[in-house]
């Protein structure tokens, strides 16, 4: 029978089916961070359930991190107490752990890809709805409560019902200045937040196919923002040769065994989705958020629909917004660029070409903050530090920052924050913060600017 | 995990849709290491203004409504995967959500939880929050050995789904860890002939 890639990685991981019920799922790799598995411990221990397969999971430190003075001891006690505890749990159960400071050190779907831990063909979990990231390598990747978080470490796997699939197809050529950010607020614009609820979502089409690793991340990352629990790529030759090489990917001999696998893992021609999407790339313009939810985007260049629902209206009111206005021109006075979504060295390059030769506008405040220790690397070594320097933005440590400001990285009360993160909920960067979502060129540009405008009539 | 079979509870209307994780527990309470205690901050940036100080507009501090059961708006508990929003909205008491739609991992921690999400088609749902709004002391019903959720001395009432091993579960307390670990060999046997 015709297989989907989902299909083929679902299938080979399947333990065993509980009659009418879910199926065991075994998993290959469990990441875990600070935040969400300190009570999973707490469980096993309480219940004197050892670790079963610890050689399986990666700790990092990246939720609750400082992104200023790493090397300095946590100030805020909770936060301390809390990398404290995963130190510990890490050490208890010989997991290993790339803690704050450490080379290998960042936000958990950046930093695993970039140590080779991810690639085509595996079953990937970890306490964060993010997880879908790793979809982009033609993994089965997806976030999981704490409780599962616990399953996990108790069994090497969890009890799930299959979900349905879902096919987004996008093909043709992506104008100048749309990034894949922008491919994918507008899917997620056109189809809401809860049209992949239940479902494993398929990016396919020569858009996908022609972006590299870090773009497809992006893509991916956000498939949750639309309901899907997980997003995936099929693999092909630019995975290969991102997988290729790094710290925990297969070497040698092994490794080609591994491509000659991979490559049996692609959609079959004939297989069949329970739902289907298609668009066209030049239907795709830069995209800005205006509301609340993800699925609250448009192209940068229209104005806010105008809609009677109360909790439509709700949404403007929190981002102070009015129904048919246009966002060009409104002044802005923070920018973030970085968390799981676009904190990668492609991003730095985008915003860094951009940013090249001019100031950032005066009433701005522009957090730059990596998605790990060796983005932070590159940024250096490639020279673009000296760009932002110059330019008067701020390069910070790595972490998850504001995307969701549980360290000191806040917006305040009231401001806009035009960020390349992935969740403009209500208070999201700080308490009463109002977010906007955009790709890092649109966020440097607005940096510079000082105010939002159209890129696509600039970069023409 | 505590048991549930039926609940006879007033309700509170949460009339919001896309009601996000965030807003359930947001991520500056997230820095605990136990799972007790978050209900004191559920749903906090609605509940309190910053100045800490009660918002009386927000229907969970308005003294008409009461219960163990939460009426919510289309696609509950979107966002985060955070349990900690399942442990903040039982530690506040309640038992069971009721949505015209219910994002997955939410869901998933719900149930793991024993906090009962009852998905109810949205003209139900739409019929619930007017019969609760209109009348702050209606009772509803829910049965989960039969499926039902009812108001109390009215026509309105309707089945809903649940995963047929995870209603098992709820109904004795069991969670997935004493099944997965009493197929310890199950696993282990498929480690060994792993085709992948």
């Amino acid at each position: 029978m015709s297989k989907t890639l989902f299909d083929k990685v679902w299938d080979s991981h399947v333990v065993s089916t509980i009659e009418n019920g879910p199926q065991i799922l075994y998993i290959d790799k469990h990441l875990i961070h600070e935040v969400t598995s300190p009570q999973a411990f707490n469980e096993l221990e309480d219940r004197g359930i050892p670790v079963f397969r610890p050689n399986q999971i990666v700790a990092t430190a990246d939720h609750n991190t400082p992104t200023l003075n790493q090397d300095q001891p946590i100030k805020d006690a909770l936060s301390r107490n809390q990398l404290e505890q995963l130190s510990e749990n890490c050490k208890k159960n010989n997991i290993t752990l790339y803690q704050l400071g450490h080379k290998y050190n960042g936000i958990v779907h950046v930093m695993a890809p970039e140590l080779g831990v991810t690639q085509p063909g595996l079953t990937m979990v970890c306490g964060d709805s993010h997880t879908s990231t790793h979809g982009a390598f033609g993994a089965i990747a997806f976030g999981i409560g704490t409780s599962q978080v616990a399953q996990v470490f108790a069994s090497q796997c969890l009890l799930l019902t299959k979900p349905k699939s879902l096919r987004v197809t996008v093909n043709g050529k992506l104008k100048n200045g749309v990034l894949p950010k922008d491919v994918i607020l507008y899917i997620i614009s056109k189809l809401g937040t809860n049209s992949g609820t239940g479902y494993f979502c398929e990016y396919a089409g020569n858009v996908f196919e022609d972006m590299s690793m870090e773009g497809r991340m992006t893509v991916c990352n956000m498939s949750i923002e639309m309901g899907a629990r997980g997003g995936m790529i099929a693999p092909d030759e630019t995975t290969f040769e991102y997988v290729k090489g790094r710290e925990f990917a297969p070497k040698g001999e092994a490794f080609e065994k591994k491509v000659a696998y991979w490559k049996t893992l692609p959609t079959d021609d004939d297989a069949k989705f329970d739902k289907e999407y298609s668009f066209d790339a030049e239907d795709i313009e830069p995209m800005i958020t205006y509301g609340t939810n993800p699925g609250m985007g448009i192209k940068i260049s229209e104005s806010i629909p105008v809609d009677e629902n109360p909790s439509f209206k709700k949404s403007l009111a929190y981002m102070n917004f009015e129904a048919g206005e246009s966002l060009i021109n409104k002044p802005i006075n923070f920018v973030f660029i970085g968390s799981c979504t676009n904190s990668r060295i492609e991003d730095f390059r985008v915003a860094a070409d951009y940013i090249k030769g001019k100031k950032k506008a005066v009433n701005v405040t522009a957090w730059l903050v990596p998605g790990s220790k060796q983005v932070e690397a590159q940024i250096i070594e490639e020279g673009l530090k000296t760009i932002f320097d110059d330019a008067g933005f701020e390069l910070r440590q790595p972490g998850c920052s504001a995307c969701l400001a549980m360290n000191d990285d806040k917006i305040p009360q009231g401001e806009y924050c035009v960020s390349t993160s992935n969740r403009n909920f209500e208070g999201r960067q700080g308490q009463g913060s109002r977010t906007i979502l955009a790709s890092p060129l649109v966020a440097a540009a607005t940096a510079v600017e000082g105010k939002i405008i159209d890129i696509s009539k600039q970069l023409n | 995990m505590e048991k549930f079979t039926t609940l006879r509870s007033r309700a509170i209307p949460l009339d919001i849709e896309n009601v996000d994780t965030d807003q359930i527990i947001p991520a500056r309470f997230l820095k605990a290491t136990d799972r007790e205690g978050f209900g004191n901050n559920v749903f906090r940036d609605w509940r309190y203004h910053k100045d800490g100080t009660l918002n009386t507009n927000f229907v969970l501090n308005d003294s008409k409504y009461s219960g163990k059961i939460l009426v919510a708006g289309d696609n509950f508990g979107c966002g985060s995967s955070r349990e900690h929003a399942a442990w903040a909205i039982t530690d506040f008491g309640f038992k069971v959500v009721v949505s015209s739609f219910f994002a997955d991992i939410f869901k998933g921690n719900a149930l793991n939880n024993g906090l009962l999400p009852v998905q109810v088609s949205p003209i139900f749902l739409s019929d619930l929050m007017q019969e609760i709004v209109s009348n702050p002391q209606t009772e509803l019903m829910v049965d989960l050995e039969k499926q039902t959720i009812s108001v109390k001395d009215s026509e309105l009432s309707e089945d809903f789904e649940i995963d047929a091993y995870k209603k098992t579960c709820m109904i004795n307390g069991y969670d997935d860890i004493d099944y997965l670990i009493n197929n310890k060999e199950q696993i282990e046997a498929f480690e060994a002939q792993k085709i992948y």
